[in-house]
């Protein structure tokens, strides 16, 4: 519905004012404290006009958190997060939509279910198993005494160890695992009529190659749209980092080793607090979020423009 | 050589049966209609043939081979679908050539065979268009190249033409016929439109609640329908009914309220007494003055087709629809005579609605064309 009078359009003009100045002004005052020395961000009244020390402060905080090593590591993660979990969801979602089989519903059901356990509530076991992957398989035998009869037999114990911590297989598994993915392809899957089914069946083509030909280039804007989502989760993420991650020189994330450069008694030992270098590293991370999505953007705009269907 | 045998074919949803029992010799470079209302089991027919559905009991064979566990590629079918199913991102070109290119062709090979299908069924200058691109037509051109280029033994078509407006539904039909002559493989459409079934088939299968009703050519299941439900279900306007009772000795069958219509000497034969549907044709009734023997009607109104009008009359309060190239002018009520030839009075049993006429005569006329 869209309503066209003089005073509805002062006023929404004004809630969008509104919201646009509460969303932006934390990122102004962010860039302005990026641009100016130590002393004029620790100095009242707050700056609200950028200054010129920009990049003198950046350089400084690129240094001091040695960030080179970290955003390579941070772009590993990100666009192998973004890669495993296209694939992962592409495929699962393949299976419940196209295959007609006992276990569908069931399977359905368990995917679903993980939903509602994002990686916070069960960071607890996922940290356990990401101590020893091989964990599972372990206790699995010790229960069924297979451990035990191998033992009796051979007289080795049997003890499987895959210690994921401190590595790039750690930290990108358990973020790939969720179940958003598979349900935004599942509805997209569904839409496909089964006429095209049909003729690729008639064609000769088999699933796997129906997939790869037909499903995944007509799903293209929803692969653009989940690689942008998945980009920014897998980009942004901080608790799990922080877990499984000792050594951060060599497998730090930016956004982990933000925390180094925000001052407090720790960082500073009680002197003058440096946010000047850290709203400049901020900025920083903030920059190739931002790229991907201006990026995908136009993907999802050339998807909307091309009436493809 | 590529005839399909269908023996006793059932399918069935869980309990729910569509098909009950399918008998039916489709022969080499036939073209076969299958013509029936939705819901009567003429797709699922089709796609058990196609091999998109499974075959619930009884046997489909192609060319003699038995192709029940057969994949749909293995069969050699190609179909037509309803909504063109083509597929949207790739051009026309690679719509009409997947097919090939999953079978492994080379890409110079396939380029010129693409050529040249698309020039036969006129798609020059469009095989870099998508689908979403070309008027419902051409799509429906891309969709039968697409069947064409891949040479196959049955061509099957799901009621290709349905989504098309009137004229262009036509020229279709047409087009779709010519093809046929030019390839000549076995051809299986189905259609819920009986123009397209009369106007295409060699032979139609008329389908109800999955059974086959009669199959015939369309001028045998025009002529000499083998049930009341063909008989309505062939001809524009359809054919009308008449409740009555055969009268032997009078060779004749007494309808309702007393009037009487002549009818031929072997359809009353044994049948004295019998409670019967009478089927007129619209087109064979011929109108006469007032008190003549015949069927006394009286006016209701009249439809102007142009060519001719259709006249609508009440006998005993049951419509009697009347096609003729006369234009008279009725007032509404006015009396009127209808007759009819004898030959042109069809006769079904009121009880088992099959007709007690259709299977002489057709032996009678297929005796005369081999004779």
């Amino acid at each position: 519905m869209i309503e066209r009078t003089p005073v509805l359009n002062i006023l929404t003009h004004f809630i969008l004012a509104v919201g646009f100045i509460l969303l932006f002004l934390p990122l102004w005052i962010a860039f302005v404290a990026a641009t100016h020395t130590i002393q004029a961000v620790n100095s009242a009244p707050v700056e609200l006009w950028p200054g010129n020390q920009l990049w003198v402060n950046m350089q400084e905080a690129w240094v001091k958190s040695d960030f080179g090593q970290k955003f390579v590591n941070t772009l590993i993660v990100a666009v192998a997060v973004v890669i495993g979990k296209i694939t992962i969801a592409a495929i699962t979602a393949f299976g419940i939509v196209f295959f007609n089989h006992r276990l569908r519903m069931v399977i359905f059901w368990l995917i679903f279910i993980t939903l509602m356990l994002p990686l916070e509530v069960r960071i607890v076991p996922t940290y356990a198993v990401a101590a020893n992957a091989l964990l599972p398989f372990q206790k699995l035998m010790d229960w069924t005494g297979l451990t035990w009869l191998i033992e009796s037999a051979s007289g080795i114990r049997v003890a499987m160890e895959w210690n994921l911590l401190n590595s790039y297989t750690g930290l990108i598994l358990p973020l790939i695992a969720t179940a958003t993915g598979t349900f935004l392809y599942r509805q997209f899957f569904l839409t496909i009529p089964d006429e095209l089914v049909e003729a690729a069946k008639m064609d000769g083509s088999g699933p796997l190659r129906f997939l790869w030909d037909i499903l995944i280039p007509l799903s293209r804007t929803n692969i653009a749209a989940l690689a942008t989502i998945m980009f920014v989760y897998a980009w942004n993420q901080y608790l799990w980092p922080l877990l499984v991650i000792t050594d951060r020189a060599n497998y730090g994330l930016v956004v982990v080793e933000l925390r180094t450069l925000v001052p407090d008694s720790l960082t500073t030992g009680g002197g003058t607090p440096t946010w000047h270098l850290a709203m400049a590293a901020t900025l920083m991370i903030m920059i190739p979020p931002i790229l991907v999505v201006i990026f995908m953007q136009r993907w999802f705009v050339r998807g909307l423009i091309n009436t493809d269907k | 050589m590529a005839d399909i045998s269908i023996r006793s074919v059932r399918k069935a949803y869980g309990k729910d049966e569509v098909v009950h029992g399918v008998d039916l010799d489709i022969y080499d470079g036939e073209f076969i209609v299958i013509l029936g209302p939705s819901g009567c089991g003429k797709s699922t027919l089709l796609r058990m043939i196609a091999g998109l559905e499974e075959i619930t009991a009884g046997e489909v064979a192609i060319a003699g081979q038995v192709v029940n566990q057969m994949e749909p590629r293995e069969r050699g079918c190609a179909m037509v679908f309803q909504n063109y199913a083509l597929y949207p991102h790739m051009t026309v070109a690679e719509n009409i050539g997947y097919a090939l290119k999953v079978a492994g062709m080379a890409k110079a090979e396939r380029i010129a065979r693409v050529t040249q299908v698309a020039t036969s069924v006129g798609l020059d200058g469009m095989l870099d268009r998508k689908p979403g691109q070309l008027s419902g037509g051409q799509r429906q051109r891309v969709a039968m190249a697409r069947a064409i280029i891949r040479e196959p033994r049955v061509f099957l078509f799901d009621e290709p033409l349905s989504n098309l407006d009137a004229k262009l539904r036509v020229q279709m039909r047409h087009e779709i016929r010519r093809i046929h002559n030019r390839i000549a493989a076995t051809s299986v459409f189905v259609t819920h439109d009986q123009h397209e079934g009369m106007t295409l088939a060699d032979r139609m299968v008329i389908m109800n609640k999955g059974t086959i009703e009669q199959v015939g050519t369309p001028e045998e299941v025009y002529d000499h329908p083998a049930t009341t439900y063909v008989a309505g279900f062939i001809g524009s306007p359809a054919m009308n009914f008449l409740p009555g009772r055969i009268s032997t000795a009078g060779r004749a069958v007494v309808l309702e309220g007393g009037a009487r219509l002549d009818i031929s000497a072997a359809a009353a034969l044994g049948h004295d007494g019998l409670l019967v549907q009478v089927g007129l044709r619209p087109e064979q009734i011929a109108i006469a003055a007032p008190g003549q023997s015949g069927l006394p009607v009286r006016f209701d109104f009249a439809e102007e087709l142009g060519s001719g009008r259709l006249y609508h009359f009440l006998h005993e309060d049951l419509p009697v629809t009347v096609h003729s190239d006369e234009k008279r002018r009725f007032a509404p009520g006015e009396p009127a005579t209808l007759t009819v030839p004898p030959v042109a009075v069809h006769l079904f049993d009121a009880q088992t609605t099959q007709s007690l006429t259709a299977a002489a005569a057709l032996a009678e006329a297929r005796a005369r064309v081999n004779a």
